[in-house]
């Protein structure tokens, strides 16, 4: 049944219209990248955008909001629509209210571009009080994550209308690993609701004189921890439920795929005090509480990169690898979707090592707000995720366009420059912070910098000018293959992995929804609910809002 | 359904996933006797000040050090848009300082560089964490948190003597 499903032309439309935006915010958000890395490494082009572009910091909220907040909801909500439908092999149940959320995210997307591009909003993507942006901007970044609700609500309409026709048949992986990923989402979206909600969009707006800067922390990092978990999980998806078929081998073990998953619903949230390791206004209790369920939350990543590995060393055997490590050769590293995604995989375990050393209460105090951070997440959301989007994008623009893929040796070269350039720029980042330099800071302008950092600050430019090379060819091939007149055409198969096992034997308490929901509402409330009470009983909005850039 | 139910769990995936737990466990055991054991500890809730006035009364009015008795200081530190408040401490070697940071307008973020000092300055909180330095030399303290145009060009020197 699966074989012979296909996506009507309106829901390709609709799911290419997603990654249009998607990509347009990356390709733009992605300019000032190499502007950072090259003022890092002692070459400061930002004072030849004036007056175009204002400071490092416009710049730098731009890199931040476009291309981890946009790019990744417009791609994840595309994506979800496509391994929602495909996978249940039935359309849409409201199409229209897909429609509505995602043209809210639009009408969001502008709204929040509109004050970032005057200079209004130069708050960085975590947009910490007091410091205070326009309104619009608020605003906007509520309409983009409301957008995303509707949409995950269409979806979950769906599933119900499948689940009335299929009573007693397992979910089908690709479709059950992506509603999980978009009640995660919407459970942790819900801090950041609350804080502009009730605090940040009526403080912009003059109705309340002052704001918790706080709390507002508090109510952030709610989201801000699963929210790297809601760009993760899309990977996953096609790690564990696609990569495997497109490598020629199966899904080693579908059980532990869904018990990875579930224990991602379980755990992403009520952890987000490990952001929070230095605050003055947390107690140390809970902090140490956070990070043991930080560690938790490890073990499913553990999972993955078990069952992830075996699917593709069966792959690789099937297609005559030898030896301990010979599997490895035999994969399609000519395929470029392949190729993106295994270096994906690969950079992530040290994203994922960097990670752990992150949550490790006071380990964090010697790398807290230093480049080691941002160093990290480069390995995670702009390794391990935007590489695996990008991977995807490589089937999934000819799949919606019926167009080959333009030059797909260039795809494969493409993923080898950003490997590399990051490579060099986040092992530089790491150990440049490891030595004390903060992040968010243009250290060419910075008066206290030790001789030792230059050599490393120079690696941080080298890094970014590959990555720029990198991200660009990238932008080329996929505009080259969707806007191509005379491209050959191109038959696409989506490639949906079977499990080494039937689904079937799965046990049936990896696919109901009711005991794991409890279970993640409860776990929040034991590890947040005190917490909040207290900070949210002790609110005082003392602080007015200042513009300082 | 008849089918027979089974999780299908590989020998070599069982003995991956005991190893990974029993990792975390050996990580939180070690942080943990880190942190409470020999107290490198991370800030905890402290007292909590109105950042408008601040800077006029208590004792970020005068921030600075204060000799508590000999070899033991407290060091009441004012962060604002874009210095800190003192800019320059003196102490001598061996010293036992407590910090009390606050800032009196945007976050701040403070890091006695070369040292385990390293904390988030939040309008209306005040960070607080004690420190012992042996080593004699100059170190610096910087912000870390983004804090406006000028952010780069904040930072103060503790000199230990």
């Amino acid at each position: 049944m699966l074989e012979n499903y296909e996506l009507s032309p309106g829901e390709k439309k609709f799911i290419g219209w997603h990654l249009v935006f998607g990509i347009l915010a990356l390709s733009i958000g992605s300019l000032f990248g190499p502007l950072q890395a090259f003022e890092h490494a002692g070459l400061d082009l930002y004072p030849y955008l004036q007056p175009l572009f204002k400071s490092y910091y416009q710049g730098l909220t731009l890199h931040g909001v476009l291309n981890a907040l946009v790019f990744t909801t417009f791609f994840i909500t595309g994506f979800l629509t496509l391994t929602v439908t495909y996978g249940l092999t039935r359309p849409l149940r409201y199409p229209k209210l897909n429609a509505v959320g995602f043209w809210m995210m639009v009408v969001g997307l502008v709204t929040t571009a509109v004050p970032l591009l005057m200079d209004e909003a130069s708050v960085l993507y975590t947009f910490y009080p007091p410091m205070q942006a326009h309104w619009s901007f608020y605003l906007g970044l509520t309409l983009v994550v409301v957008g995303s609700w509707v949409e995950g609500w269409g979806f979950y309409y769906t599933y119900y209308a499948w689940r009335q026709e299929n009573k007693g048949v397992r979910t089908p992986f690709i479709s059950f690993s992506s509603l999980i990923t978009m009640v995660m989402w919407q459970i942790a979206t819900l801090g950041i609701a609350a804080e502009i909600l009730t605090m940040l969009l009526p403080w912009s707006l003059g109705w309340i004189d002052g704001a918790d800067p706080q709390l507002a922390r508090t109510y952030f990092w709610f989201t801000g921890h699963p929210l790297v978990y809601f760009w993760l999980l899309p990977a996953y998806i096609s790690w564990y439920g696609m990569l495997p078929k497109q490598a020629g081998g199966k899904l080693f073990s579908d059980s532990l795929a869904r018990l990875a998953f579930w224990l991602f619903l379980l755990l992403s949230v009520p952890l987000g005090f490990h952001h929070q390791f230095v605050d003055p206004g947390v107690p140390a209790g809970w902090k140490f509480l956070h990070a043991i369920l930080t560690y938790s939350v490890f073990l499913p990543s553990m999972l993955t990169a078990f069952t992830v590995v075996a699917s593709l060393e069966y792959a690789g055997r099937q297609r005559g690898g030898k030896g301990l490590l010979g599997w490895i050769r035999a994969l399609p590293w000519d395929d470029p979707s392949v190729t993106a995604q295994l270096l994906a995989a690969i950079l992530f375990v040290f994203g994922g090592i960097g990670g752990l050393t992150n949550a490790s209460y006071n380990v964090n105090l010697v790398i807290h707000n230093t480049a080691w951070v941002p160093g990290h997440f480069h390995l995670t959301v702009a390794s391990a995720v935007t590489m695996s989007f990008m991977g995807i994008s490589y089937w999934l623009i000819p799949y919606l366009t019926g167009k080959k893929l333009w030059k797909p040796k260039w795809a494969v070269i493409q993923s080898w420059i950003w490997f590399v350039g990051m490579i060099i720029f986040s092992n530089a980042m790491h150990v440049v912070g490891l030595l004390g330099a903060p992040r968010r800071t243009p250290l060419g302008l910075a008066p206290y910098i030790p001789e030792e950092w230059n050599g490393h600050l120079l690696r941080v430019g080298i890094g970014g000018a590959i990555m720029f090379v990198g991200m660009y060819l990238y932008v080329f091939i996929v505009a080259k293959t969707a806007f191509a007149k005379h491209a050959e055409p191109a038959t696409v198969e989506i490639p949906v992995a079977e499990a080494m096992h039937d689904p079937q034997e799965t046990p049936d308490w990896l696919d109901r929804w009711v005991p794991w929901l409890i279970g993640t509402v409860a776990l929040i409330l034991v590890a947040y609910g005190p917490q909040l009470i207290d900070q949210i009983a002790n609110i005082s909005l003392t602080s007015p809002g200042f513009k300082v850039w | 359904m008849t089918t027979k139910q089974s999780m299908h769990i590989d020998p070599y995936e069982k003995n991956w996933i005991r190893l990974s737990i029993g990792l975390l466990v050996m990580f939180a055991a070690a942080v943990a006797v880190a942190g409470f054991a020999l107290g490198i500890q991370v800030p905890t809730s402290e007292q909590r000040v109105d950042p408008k006035t601040v800077a006029e009364v208590g004792p970020w009015a005068n921030p600075g050090l204060r000799e508590l008795s000999p070899g033991k200081y407290e060091a009441y530190v004012l962060a604002q848009t874009w210095q800190f408040m003192p800019r320059e401490m003196t102490v001598p070697a061996g010293s036992e300082i407590t910090f009390y940071i606050t800032s009196k307008d945007v976050q701040h973020g403070f890091k006695l560089q070369d040292t385990n000092l390293n904390v988030q300055i939040v309008p209306g909180q005040v960070s607080k964490l004690t420190i012992t330095i042996d080593e004699p030399g100059e170190y610096t303290y910087i912000c870390t948190e983004y804090c406006g145009l000028a952010h780069a060009a904040m930072f103060g020197k503790l000199i230990v003597e």
